[in-house]
């Protein structure tokens, strides 16, 4: 449910961009998606080809995914560590004062287009 | 064939529903219009806390409802019952409101004459927590069976909470529910929301919540405290 949602928001800012640049057509669009963006990426490639069909500009648009790793700051002890492994207790010292640095991103990064 | 070229973008899919969150809260501060996100997961007690809510305000200001359910108007019918304006949102299937969906609501509740409009999301603990509706605050449910350990589970829907509502107190003696413990994971999720214990059923509790929001809507419109 989520994904379409997203898939909705990037289809806006893909059709505000090709009015920019004037562009016909969009052969494909590259995701960055955090690893604990909460976004399944099977579930959004899927919501994508079912959302792109009637679209002229989109409708041969293929969607590809890259993670982004989530890491997470001990403020305790001033080290990071890898989010997925070790959640929001710090492996190396215990603490739970703990922040996210990056891994949460759905960003846009490119598409290709004529 | 036109040649195909690319294009550096980097951008958030979350930017454009920003941006529209911002234009909304900006529109809304100059017709001194408040706007309250209520988030919770479903059965929490939103509408019943909505409807206490109501009781209190209604003689002071003239308040608004959004409902927003993937389906049926059950709650919009309940609030129109307790004398609110009211509009049923239907998401169709989507599990949460953006700024533009918002901003279609409130066309739709002509709230101009209105003080406070309160957006009663979907009941959903992870994907509203995501957007920006374009609220002034964002306030939360957490009722009591649900459990003490919410914020841990679902840090991003404490962290952009303002205000922490913790419903059902009256049945506090039936289940393990450790109110300080709650209160501290809330704090490690945002050290600065504020936390008020009701009883949506009983009422107790209800008019701290009230005295919090009035004393928020006079600075919304730039009133003397």
């Amino acid at each position: 449910m989520h994904e379409l949602g997203i898939v909705f928001h990037i289809i806006d800012a893909l059709d505000t961009v090709a009015k920019e640049n004037d562009l016909s057509a969009i052969q494909s669009v590259t995701i960055q998606l955090g690893e604990v963006s909460t976004v399944i990426a099977e579930y959004l490639v899927d919501c994508w080809n079912w959302a792109v069909k009637k679209r002229p500009l989109l409708k041969e648009c293929r969607m590809e995914v890259e993670t982004l790793p989530a890491v997470t700051h001990c403020e305790t002890c001033g080290r990071d560590y890898g989010t997925v492994a070790h959640g929001r207790v710090c492996p190396h010292c215990g603490s739970e004062k703990t922040y996210l640095l990056t891994g949460s991103e759905i960003n846009i990064k490119e598409i290709a287009a004529c | 064939m036109e040649e195909v070229r690319v294009l550096e973008i980097k951008q958030s899919v979350f930017a454009n529903n920003e941006a529209q969150a911002n234009r909304l809260r900006q529109a809304l501060k100059e017709k001194g219009i408040y706007l309250l996100n209520l988030m919770s997961s479903p059965g929490s007690g939103k509408t019943t806390t909505l409807t206490r809510v109501a009781e209190r305000l209604r003689d002071s200001l003239r308040i608004g409802v959004m409902e927003a359910d993937i389906d049926s108007d059950v709650d919009a019918r309940a609030m129109a019952a307790a004398g609110v304006k009211t509009i049923q949102l239907h998401t169709g299937g989507m599990c949460h409101l953006d700024a533009a969906m918002t901003r279609q609501g409130l066309d739709g509740l002509e709230p101009d004459s209105l003080d406070l409009v309160v957006l009663e999301n979907v009941g959903n603990l992870v994907c509203p927590a995501e957007f920006d509706t374009g609220a002034v605050k964002n306030a939360m449910i957490l009722s009591v069976p649900e459990g003490h350990d919410k914020p841990l589970k679902y840090p991003l829907m404490f962290q952009v909470c303002d205000v922490v509502l913790i419903n059902k107190i009256d049945v506090l003696a039936y289940f393990d529910f450790d109110m300080q413990a709650c209160a501290e994971y809330i704090h490690m999720r945002n050290p600065n929301a504020q936390i008020f214990p009701i009883s949506a059923k009983t009422g107790e509790g209800i008019e701290a919540f009230t005295d919090w929001l009035q004393t928020e809507i006079r600075q919304w419109k730039g009133e003397s405290v």
